[in-house]
Protein backbone atom coordinates (compact mmCIF):
# COMPACT_ATOMS: atom_id res chain seq x y z
CA UNK A 1 0.00 0.00 0.00
CA UNK A 2 2.67 2.46 0.21
CA UNK A 3 6.77 2.51 0.36
CA UNK A 4 8.99 2.83 3.58
CA UNK A 5 9.99 7.13 4.03
CA UNK A 6 12.25 5.77 6.57
CA UNK A 7 14.71 2.61 6.51
CA UNK A 8 17.64 1.63 8.47
CA UNK A 9 19.88 -1.22 8.17
CA UNK A 10 21.39 -2.46 10.83
CA UNK A 11 21.71 0.69 11.97
CA UNK A 12 24.63 1.21 15.20
CA UNK A 13 26.00 3.73 17.18
CA UNK A 14 29.32 3.01 19.96
CA UNK A 15 30.14 5.54 22.55
CA UNK A 16 34.06 3.96 23.61
CA UNK A 17 32.70 0.19 24.70
CA UNK A 18 28.99 1.05 25.40
CA UNK A 19 27.16 -0.37 22.19
CA UNK A 20 23.71 2.09 22.62
CA UNK A 21 22.24 1.39 19.59
CA UNK A 22 22.48 -1.96 18.62
CA UNK A 23 22.41 -3.32 14.78
CA UNK A 24 19.07 -1.81 14.46
CA UNK A 25 16.67 -2.54 11.54
CA UNK A 26 13.26 -0.95 10.85
CA UNK A 27 11.27 0.82 8.44
CA UNK A 28 8.73 3.71 8.55
CA UNK A 29 5.92 4.20 6.03
CA UNK A 30 4.56 7.07 4.65
CA UNK A 31 1.88 9.54 6.47
CA UNK A 32 2.88 6.77 9.29
CA UNK A 33 3.34 8.00 13.17
CA UNK A 34 5.90 5.18 14.95
CA UNK A 35 7.03 5.62 18.11
CA UNK A 36 10.07 4.25 20.00
CA UNK A 37 9.67 2.95 23.51
CA UNK A 38 12.35 1.73 26.17
CA UNK A 39 13.47 2.88 29.43
CA UNK A 40 15.75 5.23 30.07
CA UNK A 41 19.45 4.56 28.48
CA UNK A 42 17.66 2.00 26.04
CA UNK A 43 19.29 4.29 22.77
CA UNK A 44 15.86 6.00 21.72
CA UNK A 45 17.80 9.37 21.80
CA UNK A 46 20.78 8.32 20.26
CA UNK A 47 18.83 6.55 17.22
CA UNK A 48 16.61 9.56 16.88
CA UNK A 49 20.62 11.68 17.37
CA UNK A 50 21.92 9.34 14.23
CA UNK A 51 18.70 9.62 12.09
CA UNK A 52 18.42 13.45 12.19
CA UNK A 53 22.38 13.57 11.18
CA UNK A 54 23.67 15.30 14.59
CA UNK A 55 25.55 12.17 15.23
CA UNK A 56 27.58 9.66 12.84
CA UNK A 57 26.54 5.74 13.16
CA UNK A 58 29.51 3.64 13.75
CA UNK A 59 28.34 1.28 11.31
CA UNK A 60 25.29 0.35 9.09
CA UNK A 61 22.88 2.94 7.14
CA UNK A 62 19.60 4.49 7.43
CA UNK A 63 17.89 6.11 4.49
CA UNK A 64 15.36 9.11 4.70
CA UNK A 65 13.00 9.99 1.87
CA UNK A 66 15.60 8.32 -0.30
CA UNK A 67 18.65 10.14 0.81
CA UNK A 68 21.43 8.29 2.73
CA UNK A 69 21.86 9.84 6.00
CA UNK A 70 25.78 10.00 5.98
CA UNK A 71 26.61 10.41 2.40
CA UNK A 72 23.65 13.43 1.94
CA UNK A 73 23.58 14.92 4.95
CA UNK A 74 22.40 18.32 3.60
CA UNK A 75 19.83 16.37 1.13
CA UNK A 76 18.45 14.32 4.92
CA UNK A 77 18.67 17.77 6.35
CA UNK A 78 15.95 19.47 4.37
CA UNK A 79 13.36 16.58 4.21
CA UNK A 80 13.16 16.49 7.74
CA UNK A 81 12.00 18.14 11.34
CA UNK A 82 13.13 17.90 14.44
CA UNK A 83 11.87 18.64 17.90
CA UNK A 84 13.52 17.73 20.48
CA UNK A 85 13.60 16.77 24.17
CA UNK A 86 15.32 19.59 25.43
CA UNK A 87 13.96 23.26 24.30
CA UNK A 88 14.96 23.84 20.53
CA UNK A 89 13.07 28.00 20.17
CA UNK A 90 14.74 30.93 21.73
CA UNK A 91 13.05 32.70 24.79
CA UNK A 92 15.09 35.70 23.97
CA UNK A 93 13.23 36.91 20.59
CA UNK A 94 9.30 36.55 19.74
CA UNK A 95 7.74 33.48 18.56
CA UNK A 96 7.66 35.02 15.06
CA UNK A 97 11.76 35.70 14.77
CA UNK A 98 12.15 32.33 15.55
CA UNK A 99 10.22 31.10 12.71
CA UNK A 100 11.16 33.67 10.97
CA UNK A 101 15.58 32.57 11.25
CA UNK A 102 14.26 29.00 10.12
CA UNK A 103 12.10 30.12 7.29
CA UNK A 104 15.22 31.64 6.20
CA UNK A 105 17.91 28.99 7.35
CA UNK A 106 15.33 26.11 5.20
CA UNK A 107 15.44 28.58 2.21
CA UNK A 108 12.12 28.69 1.78
CA UNK A 109 11.01 31.39 -1.15
CA UNK A 110 11.09 34.87 -0.25
CA UNK A 111 7.48 34.82 -1.92
CA UNK A 112 6.33 32.23 0.35
CA UNK A 113 8.06 33.40 4.12
CA UNK A 114 5.34 35.27 5.68
CA UNK A 115 2.89 32.97 4.38
CA UNK A 116 4.51 29.52 5.66
CA UNK A 117 5.32 31.28 9.05
CA UNK A 118 1.68 32.53 9.42
CA UNK A 119 0.22 29.35 8.98
CA UNK A 120 2.39 27.81 11.37
CA UNK A 121 1.50 30.05 14.02
CA UNK A 122 -2.01 29.13 13.27
CA UNK A 123 -2.16 26.04 12.56
CA UNK A 124 -0.30 25.53 16.21
CA UNK A 125 -3.02 28.16 17.37
CA UNK A 126 -0.42 30.66 18.08
CA UNK A 127 -1.36 33.63 15.92
CA UNK A 128 -1.87 36.01 19.08
CA UNK A 129 1.41 35.45 20.64
CA UNK A 130 3.29 35.44 17.60
CA UNK A 131 5.53 39.03 18.51
CA UNK A 132 5.35 38.23 21.86
CA UNK A 133 8.76 37.55 23.66
CA UNK A 134 8.98 33.22 23.89
CA UNK A 135 9.87 33.81 27.44
CA UNK A 136 6.48 34.18 28.13
CA UNK A 137 5.01 31.48 26.73
CA UNK A 138 3.58 28.78 29.10
CA UNK A 139 5.43 25.17 28.73
CA UNK A 140 2.41 24.05 26.22
CA UNK A 141 2.88 27.13 24.29
CA UNK A 142 6.52 26.43 24.18
CA UNK A 143 6.20 22.82 22.77
CA UNK A 144 3.95 23.86 19.83
CA UNK A 145 5.48 26.68 18.70
CA UNK A 146 8.40 24.31 18.48
CA UNK A 147 6.71 21.43 16.29
CA UNK A 148 5.08 25.18 14.44
CA UNK A 149 9.05 25.51 13.71
CA UNK A 150 9.74 21.70 12.87
CA UNK A 151 6.97 21.88 10.14
CA UNK A 152 7.16 24.79 8.58
CA UNK A 153 9.43 23.49 5.51
CA UNK A 154 6.85 20.72 5.35
CA UNK A 155 9.21 17.91 6.33
CA UNK A 156 8.87 14.36 5.19
CA UNK A 157 9.68 13.02 8.51
CA UNK A 158 9.31 14.46 11.97
CA UNK A 159 11.38 13.17 14.56
CA UNK A 160 9.69 14.00 18.01
CA UNK A 161 12.16 13.39 21.55
CA UNK A 162 9.98 12.88 24.45
CA UNK A 163 7.04 15.21 22.72
CA UNK A 164 4.97 15.47 26.04
CA UNK A 165 7.07 15.60 28.60
CA UNK A 166 6.67 17.84 31.23
CA UNK A 167 3.72 18.92 30.01
CA UNK A 168 0.06 19.35 32.09
CA UNK A 169 -2.52 16.89 30.79
CA UNK A 170 -4.20 19.60 28.82
CA UNK A 171 -1.49 20.61 27.14
CA UNK A 172 -0.35 16.78 25.94
CA UNK A 173 -3.78 16.43 24.85
CA UNK A 174 -3.27 19.51 22.79
CA UNK A 175 -0.05 18.23 21.47
CA UNK A 176 -1.19 14.89 20.57
CA UNK A 177 -4.20 16.86 17.91
CA UNK A 178 -1.51 19.10 16.27
CA UNK A 179 0.38 15.86 15.83
CA UNK A 180 -2.66 14.00 14.45
CA UNK A 181 -3.59 16.71 12.04
CA UNK A 182 -0.22 17.50 11.42
CA UNK A 183 -0.03 13.85 9.44
CA UNK A 184 -3.65 14.09 8.21
CA UNK A 185 -3.00 17.74 6.45
CA UNK A 186 0.63 17.24 5.06
CA UNK A 187 0.94 13.31 5.41
CA UNK A 188 3.95 14.01 7.40
CA UNK A 189 5.66 10.66 9.12
CA UNK A 190 6.25 10.67 12.15
CA UNK A 191 8.73 9.63 14.77
CA UNK A 192 8.94 9.64 18.44
CA UNK A 193 10.48 8.57 21.75
CA UNK A 194 8.00 8.27 24.38
CA UNK A 195 7.94 7.11 28.21
CA UNK A 196 3.96 7.27 28.38
CA UNK A 197 2.11 4.13 27.28
CA UNK A 198 -0.85 5.96 26.85
CA UNK A 199 0.53 8.30 24.10
CA UNK A 200 2.14 5.52 22.36
CA UNK A 201 -1.58 3.60 21.98
CA UNK A 202 -2.90 7.05 21.26
CA UNK A 203 -0.82 8.20 18.57
CA UNK A 204 1.55 5.13 17.26
CA UNK A 205 0.26 3.23 14.02
CA UNK A 206 3.36 1.07 14.81
CA UNK A 207 5.68 0.85 18.04
CA UNK A 208 9.27 -0.65 18.51
CA UNK A 209 10.48 -1.18 21.98
CA UNK A 210 14.37 -0.73 22.62
CA UNK A 211 16.30 -2.61 25.62
CA UNK A 212 20.27 -2.25 25.71
CA UNK A 213 20.18 -0.65 22.30
CA UNK A 214 18.90 -3.33 20.60
CA UNK A 215 15.17 -3.23 19.05
CA UNK A 216 13.60 -6.08 20.24
CA UNK A 217 9.83 -6.15 18.16
CA UNK A 218 7.58 -4.05 16.09
CA UNK A 219 4.28 -3.93 15.56
CA UNK A 220 1.17 -2.27 15.97
CA UNK A 221 -0.10 -2.01 20.02
CA UNK A 222 -3.35 -4.38 18.97
CA UNK A 223 -1.13 -7.19 17.67
CA UNK A 224 1.72 -6.68 20.75
CA UNK A 225 -0.86 -6.73 23.28
CA UNK A 226 -2.55 -9.69 21.13
CA UNK A 227 0.69 -11.60 21.18
CA UNK A 228 1.38 -12.04 24.95
CA UNK A 229 -1.58 -14.44 24.88
CA UNK A 230 -2.70 -13.31 28.12
CA UNK A 231 -6.45 -11.64 28.28
CA UNK A 232 -6.83 -7.85 29.09
CA UNK A 233 -2.71 -7.28 28.39
CA UNK A 234 -1.86 -3.18 28.27
CA UNK A 235 1.09 -2.44 25.98
CA UNK A 236 2.74 -1.70 29.92
CA UNK A 237 2.48 -5.39 29.89
CA UNK A 238 4.08 -5.72 26.73
CA UNK A 239 6.66 -2.97 27.82
CA UNK A 240 7.51 -4.84 31.00
CA UNK A 241 7.58 -8.53 29.01
CA UNK A 242 10.20 -7.31 26.29
CA UNK A 243 12.11 -4.69 28.24
CA UNK A 244 11.89 -7.04 31.29
CA UNK A 245 11.81 -4.29 34.10
CA UNK A 246 8.91 -1.86 35.02
CA UNK A 247 8.46 1.35 33.31
CA UNK A 248 9.93 4.12 34.96
CA UNK A 249 9.71 7.71 34.43
CA UNK A 250 12.60 9.91 34.51
CA UNK A 251 16.41 9.21 33.46
CA UNK A 252 19.32 9.70 36.11
CA UNK A 253 20.34 12.55 38.19
CA UNK A 254 21.35 14.79 35.08
CA UNK A 255 18.77 14.25 32.68
CA UNK A 256 15.90 15.19 35.44
CA UNK A 257 18.36 18.22 36.04
CA UNK A 258 18.62 19.26 32.33
CA UNK A 259 15.03 18.23 31.68
CA UNK A 260 13.64 20.60 34.27
CA UNK A 261 15.76 23.56 33.62
CA UNK A 262 15.25 23.83 30.14
CA UNK A 263 11.49 23.69 31.18
CA UNK A 264 12.14 26.40 33.47
CA UNK A 265 14.41 28.84 32.36
CA UNK A 266 13.87 29.77 29.20
CA UNK A 267 15.22 33.66 29.69
CA UNK B 1 -3.46 6.15 2.93
CA UNK B 2 -3.72 8.38 -0.02
CA UNK B 3 -7.13 9.68 0.31
CA UNK B 4 -7.22 11.64 3.98
CA UNK B 5 -4.03 13.83 2.79
CA UNK B 6 -5.80 16.01 0.09
CA UNK B 7 -5.25 19.66 1.52
CA UNK B 8 -7.36 20.98 3.20
CA UNK B 9 -7.09 24.77 4.65
CA UNK B 10 -5.41 26.07 0.86
CA UNK B 11 -2.18 25.11 2.15
CA UNK B 12 0.61 24.64 -0.28
CA UNK B 13 0.56 20.27 -0.18
CA UNK B 14 1.93 18.46 -3.36
CA UNK B 15 -0.74 16.03 -3.45
CA UNK B 16 1.54 12.56 -3.51
CA UNK B 17 3.68 14.00 -0.71
CA UNK B 18 3.13 10.65 1.41
CA UNK B 19 3.82 8.65 -1.15
CA UNK B 20 7.14 7.66 -2.31
CA UNK B 21 10.85 7.60 -1.33
CA UNK B 22 11.58 8.42 -4.95
CA UNK B 23 10.21 12.68 -4.96
CA UNK B 24 12.19 15.09 -5.28
CA UNK B 25 13.21 17.03 -1.91
CA UNK B 26 10.82 19.89 -1.06
CA UNK B 27 13.00 22.49 -1.36
CA UNK B 28 16.04 21.97 -5.04
CA UNK B 29 19.18 20.70 -4.26
CA UNK B 30 21.67 23.41 -4.85
CA UNK B 31 24.72 24.18 -7.47
CA UNK B 32 28.17 25.17 -5.96
CA UNK B 33 27.21 28.69 -7.15
CA UNK B 34 24.25 28.23 -5.47
CA UNK B 35 25.92 27.17 -2.34
CA UNK B 36 27.76 29.98 -2.47
CA UNK B 37 25.70 32.68 -2.97
CA UNK B 38 23.49 31.04 -0.34
CA UNK B 39 25.90 30.59 2.57
CA UNK B 40 26.27 34.35 2.39
CA UNK B 41 22.83 35.22 2.74
CA UNK B 42 22.67 32.27 5.88
CA UNK B 43 25.32 34.16 7.09
CA UNK B 44 23.72 37.25 6.60
CA UNK B 45 20.47 35.84 8.19
CA UNK B 46 22.09 34.63 11.26
CA UNK B 47 23.69 38.12 12.10
CA UNK B 48 20.04 40.06 11.52
CA UNK B 49 18.68 37.60 14.09
CA UNK B 50 21.80 38.43 16.41
CA UNK B 51 21.07 41.37 16.04
CA UNK B 52 17.16 41.13 16.81
CA UNK B 53 17.92 39.44 19.54
CA UNK B 54 20.06 42.11 20.59
CA UNK B 55 17.67 44.94 20.07
CA UNK B 56 15.33 43.10 23.14
CA UNK B 57 18.10 43.44 25.53
CA UNK B 58 20.08 46.55 24.80
CA UNK B 59 21.22 46.85 28.92
CA UNK B 60 24.12 44.84 28.35
CA UNK B 61 25.61 47.44 25.67
CA UNK B 62 24.98 50.38 27.65
CA UNK B 63 26.91 48.73 31.08
CA UNK B 64 29.51 47.49 28.85
CA UNK B 65 30.36 51.58 28.75
CA UNK B 66 31.68 51.14 32.28
CA UNK B 67 35.00 49.33 31.41
CA UNK B 68 36.44 51.81 29.33
CA UNK B 69 35.33 54.51 31.05
CA UNK B 70 37.18 53.49 34.12
CA UNK B 71 40.41 53.08 31.85
CA UNK B 72 40.30 55.89 29.97
CA UNK B 73 39.47 58.35 32.75
CA UNK B 74 40.91 56.72 35.89
CA UNK B 75 44.21 54.99 34.48
CA UNK B 76 44.53 56.99 31.60
CA UNK B 77 44.64 60.41 33.97
CA UNK B 78 47.27 59.16 36.18
CA UNK B 79 49.50 57.98 33.66
CA UNK B 80 49.10 60.84 31.46
CA UNK B 81 50.53 63.25 34.45
CA UNK B 82 53.29 60.75 36.22
CA UNK B 83 54.66 60.29 32.13
CA UNK B 84 55.95 56.95 33.15
CA UNK B 85 55.69 55.48 29.94
CA UNK B 86 57.47 56.75 26.77
CA UNK B 87 55.07 57.72 23.70
CA UNK B 88 57.13 59.51 21.45
CA UNK B 89 55.39 62.65 20.03
CA UNK B 90 51.90 61.32 21.73
CA UNK B 91 49.89 62.22 24.72
CA UNK B 92 49.61 59.01 26.40
CA UNK B 93 45.58 59.18 26.39
CA UNK B 94 46.01 59.75 22.69
CA UNK B 95 48.52 56.33 23.46
CA UNK B 96 46.05 54.62 25.57
CA UNK B 97 42.53 55.46 23.53
CA UNK B 98 43.07 52.72 20.86
CA UNK B 99 44.18 50.47 23.27
CA UNK B 100 41.15 50.47 24.97
CA UNK B 101 39.31 50.17 22.15
CA UNK B 102 40.86 47.05 20.69
CA UNK B 103 41.01 45.78 24.93
CA UNK B 104 36.77 46.47 24.47
CA UNK B 105 36.68 44.74 21.85
CA UNK B 106 38.51 41.39 23.18
CA UNK B 107 36.64 41.95 26.26
CA UNK B 108 33.31 42.00 24.86
CA UNK B 109 34.23 39.30 22.49
CA UNK B 110 35.89 36.70 24.41
CA UNK B 111 32.70 35.49 26.43
CA UNK B 112 30.70 35.37 23.43
CA UNK B 113 31.15 31.79 23.64
CA UNK B 114 28.89 31.85 26.83
CA UNK B 115 26.06 32.24 24.48
CA UNK B 116 26.59 29.15 22.38
CA UNK B 117 26.62 27.08 25.74
CA UNK B 118 23.84 28.22 27.22
CA UNK B 119 22.05 27.21 23.40
CA UNK B 120 24.16 23.61 23.99
CA UNK B 121 22.08 23.60 27.84
CA UNK B 122 18.96 24.30 26.33
CA UNK B 123 18.94 22.61 23.04
CA UNK B 124 18.71 25.08 20.81
CA UNK B 125 21.68 24.34 19.32
CA UNK B 126 20.64 21.10 17.96
CA UNK B 127 17.88 22.62 15.67
CA UNK B 128 20.80 25.13 13.49
CA UNK B 129 22.38 22.05 13.56
CA UNK B 130 19.80 19.96 12.19
CA UNK B 131 18.92 22.82 9.25
CA UNK B 132 20.29 22.37 6.20
CA UNK B 133 22.72 25.28 6.83
CA UNK B 134 26.01 24.81 5.66
CA UNK B 135 28.21 24.55 9.62
CA UNK B 136 30.39 27.34 8.45
CA UNK B 137 27.49 29.52 7.71
CA UNK B 138 26.48 29.00 11.13
CA UNK B 139 29.73 29.96 12.61
CA UNK B 140 30.66 32.60 10.28
CA UNK B 141 27.04 34.62 10.61
CA UNK B 142 27.97 34.56 14.71
CA UNK B 143 31.58 35.81 14.24
CA UNK B 144 29.97 38.37 11.97
CA UNK B 145 27.21 39.06 14.31
CA UNK B 146 29.67 40.14 17.20
CA UNK B 147 30.77 43.01 15.66
CA UNK B 148 27.44 44.72 16.68
CA UNK B 149 28.21 44.97 20.04
CA UNK B 150 32.41 45.84 19.37
CA UNK B 151 30.74 49.15 17.19
CA UNK B 152 28.65 49.94 20.36
CA UNK B 153 32.16 50.00 22.47
CA UNK B 154 33.59 51.98 19.27
CA UNK B 155 30.93 54.65 19.96
CA UNK B 156 31.28 54.86 23.61
CA UNK B 157 35.19 55.24 23.30
CA UNK B 158 35.01 58.02 20.67
CA UNK B 159 32.55 59.49 22.72
CA UNK B 160 35.01 59.33 25.71
CA UNK B 161 38.21 60.50 23.44
CA UNK B 162 36.27 63.81 22.41
CA UNK B 163 34.77 64.36 26.20
CA UNK B 164 38.67 64.16 27.17
CA UNK B 165 39.94 66.18 24.42
CA UNK B 166 41.86 63.64 22.83
CA UNK B 167 42.83 65.19 19.28
CA UNK B 168 42.47 62.03 16.84
CA UNK B 169 42.11 61.28 13.13
CA UNK B 170 38.23 61.93 12.43
CA UNK B 171 38.71 61.51 8.27
CA UNK B 172 36.09 59.14 6.74
CA UNK B 173 38.36 56.65 5.29
CA UNK B 174 40.52 56.45 8.71
CA UNK B 175 36.50 56.01 10.32
CA UNK B 176 36.23 53.25 7.66
CA UNK B 177 39.34 51.40 8.44
CA UNK B 178 38.85 51.33 12.04
CA UNK B 179 34.84 49.93 11.60
CA UNK B 180 36.97 47.24 9.33
CA UNK B 181 39.55 46.49 12.31
CA UNK B 182 36.69 45.79 14.43
CA UNK B 183 34.47 43.73 12.67
CA UNK B 184 38.16 41.33 12.06
CA UNK B 185 38.96 41.75 15.71
CA UNK B 186 35.25 40.94 17.02
CA UNK B 187 35.20 38.10 14.88
CA UNK B 188 38.72 36.72 15.55
CA UNK B 189 38.39 37.09 19.36
CA UNK B 190 34.40 35.74 19.39
CA UNK B 191 34.98 32.55 17.45
CA UNK B 192 38.22 32.13 19.75
CA UNK B 193 35.72 32.33 22.31
CA UNK B 194 33.04 29.53 20.62
CA UNK B 195 36.38 27.23 20.36
CA UNK B 196 36.33 27.43 23.40
CA UNK B 197 32.84 26.80 24.51
CA UNK B 198 32.49 23.80 21.67
CA UNK B 199 36.05 22.18 23.69
CA UNK B 200 35.09 22.63 27.46
CA UNK B 201 30.98 22.77 27.01
CA UNK B 202 30.39 23.53 30.62
CA UNK B 203 29.79 27.53 31.45
CA UNK B 204 31.74 26.65 34.92
CA UNK B 205 35.19 25.64 32.52
CA UNK B 206 34.15 28.14 29.82
CA UNK B 207 34.52 31.11 32.61
CA UNK B 208 37.27 29.81 34.16
CA UNK B 209 39.31 29.79 30.75
CA UNK B 210 37.91 32.71 29.99
CA UNK B 211 38.98 34.46 32.94
CA UNK B 212 42.62 33.02 32.33
CA UNK B 213 42.85 33.91 29.03
CA UNK B 214 41.98 37.70 28.84
CA UNK B 215 44.78 39.03 30.75
CA UNK B 216 47.64 37.67 29.31
CA UNK B 217 46.22 38.61 25.86
CA UNK B 218 45.60 42.09 27.12
CA UNK B 219 48.98 42.62 29.23
CA UNK B 220 50.96 40.88 26.50
CA UNK B 221 50.26 43.53 23.90
CA UNK B 222 50.76 46.84 23.11
CA UNK B 223 47.70 48.13 24.29
CA UNK B 224 48.77 50.25 27.28
CA UNK B 225 52.28 50.68 26.38
CA UNK B 226 54.45 50.29 23.75
CA UNK B 227 56.28 47.24 22.83
CA UNK B 228 59.83 49.05 23.11
CA UNK B 229 59.60 49.04 26.80
CA UNK B 230 59.33 45.23 27.12
CA UNK B 231 61.96 42.55 28.12
CA UNK B 232 63.23 40.92 24.87
CA UNK B 233 61.20 37.39 25.91
CA UNK B 234 57.82 39.32 25.90
CA UNK B 235 58.19 41.01 22.68
CA UNK B 236 58.33 37.22 21.08
CA UNK B 237 55.07 36.65 22.67
CA UNK B 238 53.40 40.09 21.59
CA UNK B 239 54.30 38.51 18.07
CA UNK B 240 51.82 36.00 18.39
CA UNK B 241 49.60 37.76 19.87
CA UNK B 242 46.59 38.75 17.64
CA UNK B 243 45.32 42.15 19.78
CA UNK B 244 49.10 43.16 19.27
CA UNK B 245 47.70 43.63 15.12
CA UNK B 246 44.50 44.91 16.47
CA UNK B 247 45.91 47.78 18.31
CA UNK B 248 48.54 48.69 15.90
CA UNK B 249 45.78 48.45 13.18
CA UNK B 250 43.49 50.74 15.73
CA UNK B 251 46.56 53.18 16.45
CA UNK B 252 47.46 54.07 13.09
CA UNK B 253 43.99 54.63 11.70
CA UNK B 254 42.77 56.65 15.01
CA UNK B 255 45.66 58.71 16.21
CA UNK B 256 47.77 61.20 13.55
CA UNK B 257 51.38 60.68 13.86
CA UNK B 258 51.56 57.19 15.88
CA UNK B 259 54.60 55.34 15.45
CA UNK B 260 53.85 52.12 12.71
CA UNK B 261 54.83 48.62 14.31
CA UNK B 262 53.91 46.83 11.61
CA UNK B 263 52.55 48.16 7.92
CA UNK B 264 48.50 48.09 7.57
CA UNK B 265 48.26 45.91 5.19
CA UNK B 266 49.77 43.47 7.41
CA UNK B 267 47.78 44.13 10.32
CA UNK B 268 44.75 43.57 8.36
CA UNK B 269 46.37 40.60 6.71
CA UNK B 270 46.97 38.44 10.08
CA UNK B 271 43.67 39.55 11.81
CA UNK B 272 41.79 38.06 8.27
CA UNK B 273 44.29 34.86 7.91
CA UNK B 274 43.88 33.83 11.73
CA UNK B 275 39.53 34.91 11.62
CA UNK B 276 38.76 32.41 8.62
CA UNK B 277 41.46 29.77 10.25
CA UNK B 278 39.67 30.09 13.59
CA UNK B 279 36.02 29.67 11.92
CA UNK B 280 36.96 27.43 9.49
CA UNK B 281 37.70 24.97 13.26
CA UNK B 282 34.74 26.40 14.23
CA UNK B 283 32.57 25.33 11.74
CA UNK B 284 34.26 21.57 12.68
CA UNK B 285 33.80 21.51 16.15
CA UNK B 286 30.77 23.63 16.53
CA UNK B 287 28.72 19.87 15.52
CA UNK B 288 29.83 18.91 18.75
CA UNK B 289 27.48 20.67 20.76
CA UNK B 290 24.76 18.62 19.38
CA UNK B 291 26.04 15.03 20.65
Amino acid sequence: MNHPILETQELTRRFGRIVAVDHVSFQVMGSEVFGLLGPNGAGKTTTIKVLTTLLPPSSGTARVAGFDIVRQPTETRRVIGYVPQLISVDGQVTGYENLWVFSRLYRIPRAQREERIRDALNFMGLSSFANVLVKNYSGGMVRRLEIAQAMMHQPRVLFMDEPTVGLDPLAREAVWDQIELLRKTYGTSVILTTHYMEEAERLCDRVGILHLGKLQVVDRPAALKASLGKPGATLEDVFVHYAGEEVELGGGYREAGRTRRAAVRLE
Amino acid sequence: MGEDIAKPGGLDVPPSVSNSTALPAPLPAASLGDHVVGSFSQVATIFAYEARKLSHDPTELLLRAVQPALWLVVFGSVFSVIHAIPTGSLTYLQFLTPGILAQSVLFVAIFYGIATIRERELGIVTKFLVSPTPRIALVGGRALSASIRGFSQAVIVFLLAIALGVTLNWTPLAILGVLLAIVLGSALFSTLSMIIASLVKTQERFLGIGQLMTMPLFFASNAIYPVSIMPAWLRVVTDFNPLTYLVDALRQLMVPGAAMQFPLGVDFGVLAAVTLGLIWLESLLYPRMAQ
